[in-house]
């Protein structure tokens, strides 16, 4: 759908480099990013931050069962990542094998392509991420 | 001023099939395929990677073993011929993904297999002019060949990238030498799925006369000789035409096999030379000179001769892993699942 673009365009710089948001009042740091500081309110100064693209699975499922659109992509992990800052992301993992996903595995961020929903349609690029040795 | 690579990274997709695997579906003698190419499997890119993804993947390597800001590079230029677009820079979306944006010039390049090549000389001439401080140069293909040709069995996927500049090379680029005319040996129509290629006259009047043209006119106009180079690379879109090439020219086979890797991963096209050049970076040392000869069918050669400096040695200098590495951490697989992977089913 050509009415995604505004969408996927406005995403580019979380979904490419994992941009997100700190708070110089707490220094707590959010993905994605976000407007307003949950801890400090109108105390709160949030400004961009790339986040870490290293981390651990949390935790993770594996689909069988997809979505319009990742039809092809079955079987595959999906995962809460839990970045070296302590924030937590959910991703679909690549190019692991099932038996190298476990809670604690160390992850790393890759770009693929994350959807496309007809030939003639713009690509939607972003994170996933794979299980390190 | 002394140009030359600041840094360099290459991404090879994790899968790989294997010719036998290829040539079983279409009944053919499997040994005499792989004999033949001098390829025994090749790097698949996944369904969810493409010339892009990869392109991406092999700059934020090639920044990180720069030791540079991404914000400082002013141009970056993609070579490839399976872009995901038709019309749509894949070099904007590499700018974005590595924050290089917005305050660069980016294009991509086609030239067959040595647009990556190219892309290089074009950094070169803009850092040493000092129109910009670093420029990044990738060759990422994820190349197809038509199922039961010759491609099929050798067409790979794979790309590097290489941050090209004056401060603290770890390899200066001391001449560079094109060699050019109108070759008709392989190409791909507007709209074609698959290239055609014209068989074995993709030899003797294209690959060898543009090759062996452009590394003779480097070495003529630089006044050198085989025996003053450590390593060469030559473009590999079969295991034997490198062998073939530095023969003639009169270099030892041992100095081409570091950096020849099409029998392990294909002829990934834009990529092949340059992930070549990336796995002799992996092991040269200070001093090590090495002749690099691209070719692109159409058709032409760039070469280059580049002397490794004692910067090569310093911490995090090399990419973190090497190209060897990469190949080494597969996952083969078989026809049907290549086939789903590279969209070659019907009504995907």
């Amino acid at each position: 759908m050509v009415g995604t673009q505004p969408l996927i365009w406005r995403r580019i710089p979380e979904r490419y480099r994992l941009h997100g948001s700190k708070c110089l009042t707490c220094n707590a740091e959010f993905f994605p990013q976000r407007q307003f500081c949950p801890n400090c309110r109108r105390k709160g100064k949030l400004v961009k931050e790339h986040m870490p693209m290293d981390g651990t699975i949390y935790s993770y499922t594996y689909v069988h069962s997809a979505p319009e659109g990742f039809e092809y992509h079955v079987p595959y992990f999906m995962a809460i990542i839990e970045l070296k800052n302590g924030v937590r992301l959910m991703s679909q993992l690549a190019d692991s094998e099932p038996e190298s996903v476990k809670i604690n595995a160390s992850v790393r961020m890759v770009f693929r392509r994350v959807h496309e929903s007809e030939a003639e349609e713009a690509i939607a690029y972003g994170y996933k991420f794979k299980v390190v040795d | 001023m002394t140009v030359g690579i600041i840094g360099y990274g290459t991404s090879i997709p994790k899968l790989r099939i294997k010719v036998e695997e290829i040539a079983s579906v279409w009944g053919k003698n499997a040994e005499r395929v792989s004999s033949g190419l001098g390829i025994k499997e090749k790097a698949v890119a996944s369904f969810d990677e493409d010339s892009a993804t990869l392109a991406v993947e092999s700059a934020r390597v090639a920044i990180q073993s720069a030791g540079i800001r991404a914000q400082d590079i002013g141009a970056i230029f993609v070579g490839s011929e399976s872009k995901p677009y038709a019309v749509k820079p894949t070099a904007a979306i590499v700018a974005e993904a590595v924050a290089a944006v917005p305050d660069l010039t980016a294009a991509d390049f086609e030239f067959a297999c040595k647009a990556g090549t190219t892309a290089i000389q074009c950094c070169m001439g803009l850092s040493a002019s000092q129109y910009i401080q670093y420029g990044l140069a990738i060759g990422s293909d994820t190349a197809q060949g038509r199922p039961n040709d010759a491609l099929e069995f050798s067409a790979g996927s794979g790309a590097a990238a290489f941050v090209i500049g004056t401060e603290k090379p770890i390899a200066e680029i001391e001449a560079t030498f094109s060699y050019t005319t109108d070759t008709p040996d392989f190409w791909r129509r507007q709209h074609a799925e698959f290239p055609r290629h014209a068989g074995r006259f993709t030899a003797g009047p294209a690959y060898f006369k543009h090759t062996l043209g452009a590394a003779n006119g480097l070495m003529n106009k630089l006044g050198t000789q085989p025996k003053d180079y450590a390593f060469a690379v030559f473009h590999q879109p079969n295991g034997k035409f490198p062998y073939r090439a530095a023969s003639i020219l009169g270099f030892e086979k041992e100095k081409i096999e570091s950096g020849l890797l099409t029998p392990m991963i294909g002829n990934t096209y834009s990529a092949a030379t340059l992930i070549g050049l990336s796995a002799v970076l992996d092991i040269a040392k200070p001093g090590d000179r090495i002749l690099v000869t691209s070719y692109g069918s159409g058709a032409g050669s760039d070469a280059f001769s580049i002397t490794v400096t004692k910067e090569i040695t310093k911490k995090a200098r090399r990419q973190p892993v090497p190209v060897w590495e990469q190949i080494n951490n597969k996952k083969y697989v078989p026809y049907a699942i290549y086939a789903k992977h590279r969209k070659k089913l019907k009504g995907m």
